[in-house]
């Protein structure tokens, strides 16, 4: 389906773009946008190879090198053999913030994959049904009324720490912001007359949604879980500088902040690195975010 | 003016059950039996039957519910599993220093992002205005425990300016020890508020009515402040209501950095040891206080924009 048709009488034929590739090439103009999209596929792909290391070697090189202790180069500072330095138990730095990348990134992403599922679901649905939409939002009401950091808390506390209930908490808690975000949407695309035309030839609830509104009305939702994928890192980190997150000796950035708090007296490298890692992923994240916004919806730029 | 502050009470009744209920229904899912959890290890089966039946565990989670709301309105939290003090009185010990943090950090962000935003919006693509939005880029993204971390390292163990650990007593002591915090607290919220300032202001600096305010020859400062800040500052107070519920919510972060006897550390406290009743006392208190914060941002909201008053004093 063409979105952008052109009504302005025109000699010469442009060739039709679809939206996405209009979009495609506003976000290529955003430099800081492309570099941050490349920072995260670095990301990425150093996270997959540390999980493609660790099947392969059944975990002995992360329990060799990034795991086990070394008490003689206990807080060593940056050195040519440890460019980032060596942590409390003198394990390197450099290998464990690499090896933290899955959790806080991957973590991050999973987390707000099952929120837009979710959350896109409940706000599809209430966008589309005006009965449901009542219900469906008070109770959205209710758990934005809640600061996501402290209903996170609250379900960690239930749950009690750990990788997956830090993921169901984080999940849970971003999943009012989502609904919201794609109910809005989609109340604005169900007025176009294009969904009348489709009613009008017969399409079902169903294949209306999935099919004309979903596609028209997925933008703002892109662009609002780039943004969410920086939120949940920042709190899973915070949950894990915690001690309610990610245990000890995972690698995990914020709880390797947790542990630097002890320390900082005596080393200051394993303070700043950690924080500047979680602080350039989600600088970059919301940048793309920033771009995908722009590109997706150039009416929003500011 | 008071239908609207009347119907904003009213509306925060279902919200606040709903809150208490949410919050309630997910700390009963706690594994582990509490009754267990109060008498210690070693119990016998028929203490524990005794004890559930005491603290009303054979009762629906419903009812359970509805006996808490009871005692939540008489001022009632019930009592701690660890050291069976009243959970009321401890949240209210402790939530004066988060009261304390939360302002000061508030304060903080405003000081710093309206003129940073204002400056920014009236000098557009200038050098400044660049810096700050870099400036303001990096401030959301940087974890702000992270932030408070370097602070200590550099303002307390370095330079020996400030204390890192704890509230001082007695004024200067106590205003001391809250700079490093609050401007921990403060700055991440600093930076979106000078976003949201300058592209508050950039939608005002456009509109006719500042062309005519110049054109009648007032002073540039005046238009500013009279003209442009006051349209532009209504989308920002709602932006620092919301900015005062993460305050709230990331005091848990920076009391457990600067070791500050609030609420959040409380909280983390009490998850750590799982005394339940605690952690269900201090994050209803927090989720009740953030809601009455929203609802005085509502009510300053329609004080400053007389299109939300006069909705409600012509019927």
């Amino acid at each position: 389906m063409k979105m952008h048709m052109n009504h302005l009488p025109q000699t010469q034929t442009r060739k039709q773009r679809s939206l996405w590739q209009d979009a495609w090439r506003r976000f290529k103009k955003n430099k800081l946008a492309v570099i941050s999209a490349l920072f995260i596929l670095l990301l990425s792909l150093i996270a997959i190879s540390t999980i493609v290391i660790d099947l392969t070697t059944g975990n002995s090189f992360y329990r060799q090198y990034v795991i086990k202790q070394n008490l003689r180069g206990k807080l060593d500072a940056p050195s040519a053999a440890h460019l980032f330095g060596q942590d409390e138990f003198g394990r390197d730095v450099l290998l464990r913030m690499i090896w933290g990348v899955r959790y806080s990134l991957f973590m991050g992403i999973l987390a707000i994959v099952f929120s837009t599922l979710v959350g896109g679901f409940i706000g599809a649905i209430s966008g589309y049904y005006a009965k449901l939409d009542n219900v469906l939002m008070r109770f959205m009401d209710i758990l934005l009324a809640i600061p996501s950091m402290l209903l996170a808390t609250a379900i960690v506390a239930a749950l009690g720490p750990g990788l997956v209930n830090v993921l169901v908490a984080i999940g849970i808690a971003y999943i009012p912001t989502f609904a919201r975000t794609l109910r809005a949407s989609v109340l604005t695309v169900k007025e176009q007359e294009y969904i009348e035309a489709a009613r009008a030839v017969g399409a079902d609830d169903f294949r209306i949604i999935t099919k004309y509104i979903l596609p028209n009305a997925m933008a703002p939702l892109i662009v609002q879980s780039t943004l969410g994928v920086a939120g949940a890192l920042l709190s899973i980190a915070g949950l894990s500088f915690l001690g309610l997150g990610i245990q000890p000796p995972t690698p995990e950035w914020g709880s390797m902040l947790s542990n630097a708090r002890t320390y900082i007296r005596d080393a200051w490298h394993i303070t700043v690195i950690p924080g500047l890692g979680i602080m350039l992923t989600i600088l970059a994240l919301n940048l793309v975010g920033d771009g995908l916004r722009d590109a997706l919806d150039p009416k929003l730029k500011s | 003016m008071y239908r609207y502050i009347l119907k904003r009470l009213l509306l925060m009744v279902p919200v606040l059950l709903g809150v208490t209920f949410i919050v309630f229904f997910i700390l009963a899912l706690t594994p582990g039996d509490p009754a267990l959890n109060v008498l210690g290890e070693g119990a016998t089966p028929e203490a524990i039957a005794q004890t559930r039946i005491e603290m009303g565990l054979d009762q629906p989670i419903i009812i359970r519910y509805f006996r808490y709301l009871g005692g939540l309105l008489r001022g009632d939290m019930g009592v701690s599993y660890r050291n069976k003090i009243d959970v009321a009185s401890m949240v209210i010990e402790r939530f004066p220093a988060t009261a304390v943090l939360a302002v000061a950090g508030i304060f903080i962000a405003l000081l710093i992002g309206i003129p940073t935003g204002i400056i920014s919006a009236t000098r557009q693509y200038s050098g400044l205005d660049y810096a700050s939005t870099v400036l303001s880029l990096i401030g959301v993204a940087m974890p702000n425990f992270w932030f408070g971390l370097l602070m200590v390292l550099i303002f307390s163990l370095n330079l020996g300016w400030l204390p890192s650990q704890g509230m001082g007593e007695g004024f200067v002591p106590l205003l001391r020890s809250l700079v490093l915090p609050a401007l921990t607290l403060g700055t991440g919220s600093a930076a979106t508020i000078v976003r949201m300032t300058r592209s508050s202001m950039l939608e005002v600096i456009r509109q006719d009515y500042i062309s005519t305010a110049r054109s009648k020859g007032i002073a540039e400062g005046q238009v500013i402040s009279r003209h442009m800040m006051r349209n532009a500052l209504i989308p920002i107070i709602t932006a620092v209501g919301l900015q005062f519920g993460h305050l709230l919510g990331g005091a848990m972060l920076t009391e457990t950095v600067f070791s500050w006897p609030g609420l959040g550390r409380l909280m983390v406290d009490s998850i750590k040891s799982k005394d339940i009743p605690l952690v269900l006392g201090s994050v209803v208190f927090l989720a009740v206080m953030f809601s009455v914060v929203n609802l005085l941002v509502d009510i300053i909201y329609a004080f400053v924009d007389p299109r939300i008053k006069s909705q409600f004093q012509r019927k």
